[in-house]
């Protein structure tokens, strides 16, 4: 489902060439539940973006359900990550404005869904997710734990073959931390759904199957929970 | 156990079945978000700051209201101004004595357009309804119980046809009256009343440097006109006016001036050549060589006068409406200026909309669109507001300023083209903004 393969990844910052990664390959098989875990600065943000079709690697491959994604043009990875993936975010990235619903169903927008199609799955992705009750609520109505089912709702509704957290706990205090990460584990397991993490807190990654660790743009780890 | 059933929570709401999520979806082949959705999006933003929305708009506002009010009260000048010398005839030529570049020396040039001239014209049987010579002079009227300064207009019968005269009462100078030089009279309507009151005109007698007329007609009111009313004259023969009142003989005796001699075309068309035809026969009857020297007798084609007036008019509509379109320039500028602003606060959402899929065009959409549906509801709101003044002019009866379709579609289409010439430069910079940085923007 997700190879990388030998994946460098070299940034310019003024003068200086950063190499934040180094050579690293790993698979992800559909319906696993993996964790990225590493100091800041290790590279697995910068896994996590090209994992995430936002960014594309210096050299390497990458193949995500089938499709070379490490050469496409800016425009191609965009229709890439609309049909593909679905993202989980530390702040939520919720818009502000508008209600539940619609931020759920925002993304099918540019994929072209007619409405009521939209409306349906973005309902049962709130359903799916225990917000079923609050779908009218904008943002700034719900707590930090629900505003992340909703954004969750969001990363479902469009069917992904992969769901991205980026420290989706990471705003959030322990008790409800808990509970999105079972909602993850949840989704996980009961519907199979791919999910791809990064955090750097052991409570967290340990609720994945599998943990990949990265140290200096390498992958220095990979054992299952 | 009922009881506790009862008091169970509501059961979460009914729905959607998950499995909707696992259905392959259902998606147009472009994968372009409908225009509606987009505009839905523009809206929901520019609502959301509806003070900064409003002012941005007032420079629009501004720029098309004046637009449109100038533009339709210039036409409606413009219109009011032809249609005075439409109703005196664009088929007239008037001719009247003296050269166009008259200098000092040359006064005795004033003195030689005379009767046999228009006699001269008249012989030459063009296609014309009359040829009316005419003699004016300022002079008193002096009448029984009032007298006035009037203008004194010395006239042939076919004034009356060229200058569609009708009368009130009484009759209009006739042929035996210009024979027999008599001394007769018609006065304007408001000239008569002046002089009589209410009371019987026709029949009474005036006196004008000491000779007595006696008053035959009087016209019908005809209205004021940029040059003064007709109704405040008064007509007399020519002969009369220039043997009896004003002696009019011409210098070296055997002939009598004339001031003007007017020229009604059957056909507006022709007017060109009977100017040509009319001068060519003066310059002869003048002894006026043929080396280029200039006339000593002025030819004013009304058609002409009438396309210098539209042209000078509509010169001025225009020159109004472009410093108008400064300010709807400003406004555009203003739009510019927000939609940069708004592009950088919102430069997170912008991130989180290219992440989940959204490409560029979709975004310079959006602010494309929030920039033209800024101008176009600043411009319809300025069409309403540039509307008011032309109305209440209009309804005042002070000047008919009508708003054309033409008006109308100026303002939208200008509005709308403000908004997205200032608009793309932002809306390009939103559409290249990178994800992950936008994503990060705090």
């Amino acid at each position: 489902m997700i190879s990388l393969s030998d994946i460098h990844k070299t940034y310019q910052m003024g003068d200086v060439l950063v190499a934040a990664l180094q050579g690293v390959s790993f698979s992800i098989d559909k319906g696993d539940f993996v964790a990225i875990m590493g100091p800041s600065g290790s590279g697995k943000s910068t896994v996590m973006n090209l994992i995430g079709c936002l960014d594309t690697p210096t050299s390497g491959t990458y193949v995500l359900d089938g499709v070379a994604v490490d050469q496409l043009s800016s425009n191609d990875l965009a229709l890439v990550r609309g049909q593909k993936l679905g993202f989980i975010f530390q702040q939520y990235n919720l818009l502000p404005r508008q209600s539940a619903l619609r931020n759920v169903e925002m993304p099918m927008i540019y994929r072209g869904v007619a409405g009521t199609e939209r409306q349906r799955r973005a309902m049962a992705a709130l359903n799916l997710v225990g917000m079923g009750q609050r779908v009218d609520h904008r943002p700034n109505e719900l707590s930090g734990g629900q505003q992340q089912r909703v954004a969750i709702a969001r990363a479902l509704a469009g069917s992904p073959s992969v769901i991205l957290a980026d420290e989706p706990t990471g705003a959030l205090d322990s008790k409800t931390s808990i509970e999105i990460m079972e909602l993850l584990r949840r989704l996980n397991r009961e519907q199979g759904i791919t999910v791809v993490l990064v955090t750097h807190e052991h409570d967290v990654a340990a609720y994945a199957a599998r943990v990949l660790t990265m140290r200096d743009g390498q992958l220095i780890g990979d054992q299952r929970n | 156990m009922t009881t506790l059933d009862v008091q169970t929570v509501p059961t979460p709401a009914p729905a959607a079945s998950d499995d909707i999520l696992f259905q392959p979806i259902e998606a147009s082949s472009s994968g372009f978000g409908s225009l509606w959705e987009v505009v839905r999006i523009s809206f929901g933003s520019l609502l959301a700051n509806k003070v900064r929305s409003l002012l941005t708009m007032l420079g629009v506002i501004i720029g098309v209201a004046s637009v449109v009010s100038l533009l339709a009260l210039g036409n409606g000048a413009s219109a009011s101004i032809t249609g005075e010398i439409e109703a005196i005839g664009t088929n007239v030529l008037t001719i009247s004595a003296g050269s166009q570049n008259r200098g000092p020396g040359n006064a005795t040039a004033a003195q030689n357009l005379t009767m046999d001239d228009a006699r001269a014209i008249e012989a030459l049987q063009l296609p014309v309804i009359g040829v009316a010579p005419q003699l004016n002079s300022n002079a008193q009227i002096v009448a029984k119980s009032a007298d006035k300064s009037a203008q004194i207009v010395g006239i042939t019968p076919s004034f009356q046809v060229v200058n569609n005269l009708a009368m009130q009462q009484g009759s209009f100078i006739t042929e035996e009256h210009l024979q027999g030089a008599n001394t007769v009279i018609v006065l304007g309507s408001t000239l008569a009343k002046d002089l009589f009151g209410n009371g019987q005109a026709v029949g009474q007698t005036v006196r004008i440097n000491n000779q007595s007329l006696r008053v035959v007609g009087v016209l019908t009111p005809q209205g004021g006109s940029a040059f003064g009313s007709e109704d405040d004259r008064a007509y007399i023969p020519i002969t009369t006016a220039q043997k009896r009142l004003f002696n009019a003989r011409t210098p070296d005796g055997n002939g009598y001036r004339v001031g003007s001699i007017t020229l009604s075309a059957i056909n507006a068309s022709d007017l060109d050549a009977l100017q040509s035809r009319v001068s060519m026969l003066l310059r002869e009857r003048h002894h006026l060589k043929l080396d280029g020297s200039a006339d000593d007798f002025n030819v004013i084609n009304q058609a002409e006068i009438l396309g210098t007036l539209t042209t000078i008019t509509s010169m001025m509509t225009l020159f109004l409406a472009a410093v108008a379109g400064i300010s709807l320039l400003v406004g555009g500028i203003g739009i510019m200026n927000i939609m940069l602003v708004s592009v950088t606060e919102r430069t997170r959402e912008i991130g989180l909309r290219k992440a989940v899929g959204a490409r560029s065009h979709h975004i310079l959409m959006q602010f494309v669109v929030e920039a033209a549906v800024l101008s176009m509801t600043g411009g319809m709101i300025g069409l309403m507001l540039g509307s008011i003044i032309p109305i209440v002019v209009t309804q005042m009866g002070l000047l008919d300023a009508p708003i054309d379709l033409q008006t109308v579609g100026v303002a939208i289409g200008f509005s709308l083209g403000v908004g997205l010439f200032f608009g793309i430069y932002p809306a390009q910079r939103a559409a290249k903004l990178n994800p992950i940085d936008a994503l990060r923007h705090e």
